[in-house]
């Protein structure tokens, strides 16, 4: 899709008050302007109000236009007060971000919440793929469902009843793959997991009438 | 650009055509201003105040919020205006800055609440005013200041330590931080006793004692009780030397710590002593043996690691390297010019003081610092006056650098201070945070005791239960969480309950419906794999009032119930009534009113909860929601 030039006003980073405390303090801020509102329009499924409550949100909470990695993490840790939300929302974070860059913008966030609140089922669906596919190569390895399912439990916290085991994550990540991997060869693929999700009936059931 | 040049562009370009005759090569096609519109006056209402500008005010600043077509996401189409809930006081400074071109700092304002208003509309502080940009700059850096000893004070050692330290790990925090366990605590005073015996032993042994019988000289206590003193300074030796040698066995980089100004200190301490032993008892070495021993007065210094003061001391003077170079510089300056000056007048004088140059330093540094006294003073008249201008010079020349030095000591000893400050109530803020991140759980943990998940027929002001939406959605987010893992949140008390019956099978009482779905944890899922079933057969957290008009907070939910949970995303108003029915438990706590029809006064779409949680308006319960959270 061709988008408008985005207007980047990027200085010198702010330097660090000890380590320069008597040449001038670098005032600095790293901005970001959105497209504008048409464009978005077009890109996603908000009416142009929705967008504008949207923005006003986003653009409060971050009035760079910004959102980096560890303010992410930190909001979405308030979230679950007891355990530890950093790694899943490092991997949530990734997720939104689509162009790798660190940051997400505000294009992102609208784009990857018109996908998970409008989207139709195969569009949601391939999010989920993509969450869960770490390095973005198309496979769910063992391995990269084993770190999201850590991550899930580490949420949990410890104070959990029952207890949460060391073999937990593993054994869930297990019964994934028994369901997800029709082929048997370690590795879950797009095709399988939607057409697998697509036939369970909880996805299904709720999902059909949109 | 200047808004100066972006006035005067129409005019440059107008005088383009200068150039037609002249022109090379046909000249390309002026740009067409697809949206050109004739002036007009724009309407900004920040929270009630409305204020009214040209848009070719606004348009000068292209790649500032208000300036750009970022501002169309805050515009209003009923009121026909643009609508922004910040600060109207600061938006006066912003929008001036829009018609002079200079941005000025109002100095009653707070630099942080400033900065963050300009930052929100894309404002880069560089372009302040002069006029203002000093007290700015000042004022900011105070403030980076005051929050860099803060973020220190909240790293402090004070913290727990990880669960898992070795034992070297522990000792060094031990020697770090004496206060944090009794052991440390005494080891500190020990040596610090040590210290004290060690010094006024040096000194006392040089007190004339009476002398032994049969000898008019008096002795010095040192040589009189000769076996004493060397018992307690070898006691003290010892202490020092094992203190040195477990300092070094626990520090985390050993390399580190021995070029460290107190390890040096510790070693020159204790030095002498086996110097003193392993040198031979001869004449010749025993005058250098002599001056070894003034090295034993440095453990005096060992105690700056027990004072404050000394520490803040020594570090003033180093961050005073400059000025204190300064005066030196200036004082070796003035003391040679002057020295050849008194020695060269004096010279003529028979049985003069002012024998050579270098004598007559002293003389000069001796009247510099205006102490005179009196050894050597000039007889010539020439010498006279020249004396009395290097008395009234050297007030000048030491006079100077002193503020500066006075000052940095000020300031490093404030800061100090209120660094312990902090210190001191870091204890009570973290209890505070503890005590709020509890309560969010406890709120929780209470809701699902009252069996907040029953099914409910009835009293729909039950579900409600006084709590705002927020907590409605927090609930259902954390809940949807428990199903997904298929553990369950508890308190650290029941936690340490459970792990001692749990041998027993032993069940707390749980709101039924969980506790029946533990049971079959195996079983639950068979064909579900990944996914738990987030259904129950129970009622639904749905989303408070019936008639949602506004569902502010947004908590999009990934996993926990991954596809099938995208349903209840595209949930409808009317899905979303207050209805205890047998519902999923779906992600859904986002409810995009889609309709307007159902929503009586302005509707607005939910706003993300992502880069934070946004207000809603209705709820009363939500500011102290807020702050809950916020303080986490």
């Amino acid at each position: 899709t061709s988008r408008a030039p985005k207007k980047q006003i990027l200085k010198s980073s702010n330097d660090n008050y000890c380590n320069s405390s008597d040449s001038d303090l670098e005032l600095s801020t790293v901005r970001h302007q959105p497209e504008g509102l048409e464009q978005l329009q077009a890109q996603t499924k908000f009416t142009k109000k929705e967008l504008q409550s949207l923005y006003r949100g986003f653009k409060n909470e971050c009035p760079s236009g910004l959102v980096d990695e560890e303010t992410f993490k930190t909001i979405y840790s308030q979230f679950f007060p007891q355990g530890d939300a950093t790694t899943y929302a490092h991997f949530l974070f990734n997720a939104f971000d689509l162009d790798r860059n660190g940051s997400i913008r505000f294009e992102d966030f609208v784009i990857g919440l018109s996908v998970l609140l409008r989207g139709s089922v195969t569009e949601k669906l391939n999010w989920a793929f993509n969450l869960y596919d770490i390095n973005k190569d198309g496979y769910i390895t063992k391995e990269e469902m084993l770190l999201i399912m850590k991550s899930i439990y580490d949420m949990m916290g410890r104070y959990t009843y029952p207890s949460v085991r060391d073999e937990a994550p593993s054994e869930h990540v297990e019964k994934f793959f028994q369901k997800m991997d029709r082929n048997r060869d370690g590795v879950v693929t797009i095709e399988e997991f939607i057409e697998t999700c697509q036939k369970d009936e909880e996805v299904t059931r709720h999902t059909w009438d949109q | 650009m200047a808004a100066g040049v972006a006035t005067w562009l129409p005019f440059a370009r107008a005088a383009a055509v200068g150039w037609l005759p002249l022109a090379k090569k046909i000249m390309p096609k002026p740009p067409v201003d697809k949206k050109s519109r004739n002036d007009e006056i724009l309407f900004v209402n920040v929270s009630g105040l409305r204020f009214q500008t040209w848009k070719n005010t606004l348009d000068r600043y292209p790649d500032t919020l208000l300036g750009s077509s970022e501002k169309e996401f805050f515009y209003n189409e009923d009121t026909q205006e643009y609508f922004f809930d910040r600060d109207p006081e600061m938006f006066r400074h912003i929008l001036n800055f829009y018609r002079t071109g200079k941005l000025h700092y109002p100095r009653q304002e707070c630099i942080q609440a400033f900065d963050e208003e300009l930052a929100f509309y894309g404002i880069v502080p560089d372009i302040i005013g002069d006029c203002c940009m000093e007290e700015y700059r000042d004022r900011k850096k105070e403030n980076q200041e005051r929050l860099a000893e803060d973020t220190e004070a909240e790293n402090a050692t004070d913290t727990p330590l990880p669960p898992h330290s070795t034992s070297r790990e522990r000792l060094w925090r031990a020697f770090e931080n004496p206060h944090t366990s009794t052991m440390a605590l005494v080891f500190y005073y020990v040596t610090g006793f040590f210290i004290a015996v060690s010094v006024i032993a040096n000194v006392v042994e040089t007190v004339p004692c009476r002398p032994p019988k049969g000898s008019k000289k008096d002795l010095p206590c040192g040589e009189k009780y000769t076996l004493a003193f060397f018992c307690m300074d070898t006691a003290c030796v010892l202490i020092f030397t094992f203190e040195y040698l477990m300092r070094l066995f626990a520090a985390p980089s050993r390399c580190k710590f021995m070029r460290s100004v107190m390890s040096v200190i510790d070693v020159v301490a204790i030095m002498p002593y086996y110097i003193g032993l392993v040198m031979p008892e001869n004449e010749d070495v025993s005058g250098a043996f002599v001056t070894l021993r003034v090295f034993r007065v440095f453990r005096i210094f060992k105690f700056s690691r027990h004072s404050q003061g000394l520490r803040i001391l020594g570090y003033t003077l180093k961050s005073c390297a400059s000025e204190l170079g300064f005066l030196l510089f200036s004082l070796t300056m003035a003391i040679i010019i002057f020295a050849t000056v008194m020695f060269y007048a004096e010279k003529g004088t028979k049985g003069t003081n002012f024998t050579s140059i270098p004598a007559s330093f002293w003389y000069t540094i001796v009247t510099m610092t205006t102490l005179g006294y009196g050894d050597m003073v000039p007889n010539t008249i020439a010498g006279k006056i020249f004396g009395s201008i290097c008395s009234l010079s050297g007030v000048l020349v030491i006079a100077l650098p002193v503020p500066v030095i006075v000052s940095n000591f000020s300031r490093i000893y404030h800061q100090n201070q209120r660094a312990d400050k902090m210190r001191a109530q870091q204890k009570v803020r973290l209890a505070r945070i503890r005590l709020a991140k509890k309560g969010t759980t406890n709120a929780f943990l209470h809701y699902k005791e009252e069996g907040g998940f029953q099914d409910r027929d009835s009293d729909n002001a039950l579900c409600l239960k006084n709590r705002s939406s927020f907590e409605h959605q927090h609930h259902h987010l954390l809940h949807c969480l428990e199903k997904t893992t298929n553990h369950e949140f508890t308190d650290e008390l029941t936690f340490s309950e459970m792990c001692m019956t749990e041998s027993v099978g032993y069940r707390t009482s749980r709101s039924t419906s969980i506790s029946s779905q533990q049971g079959v944890s195996t079983s639950c899922c068979p064909r579900r794999g990944k996914r738990r079933a987030i259904r129950l057969a129970n009622s639904t957290v749905s989303v408070s009032r019936g008639s949602i008009q506004e569902l502010d907070t947004l908590q999009v939910h990934k996993t926990s119930a991954g596809p099938q949970s995208r349903s209840s995303l595209n949930a409808r108003t009317e899905d979303l009534k207050l209805n205890c029915e047998d519902r999923d438990f779906t992600a859904a706590i986002i409810s995009i009113p889609t309709p307007p029809a159902n929503t009586p006064d302005e509707s607005l779409p939910p706003s993300p909860a992502i880069p934070g949680i946004l207000r809603n308006s209705r709820s009363t319960f939500f500011t102290h929601e807020t702050v809950k959270i916020s303080s986490l």
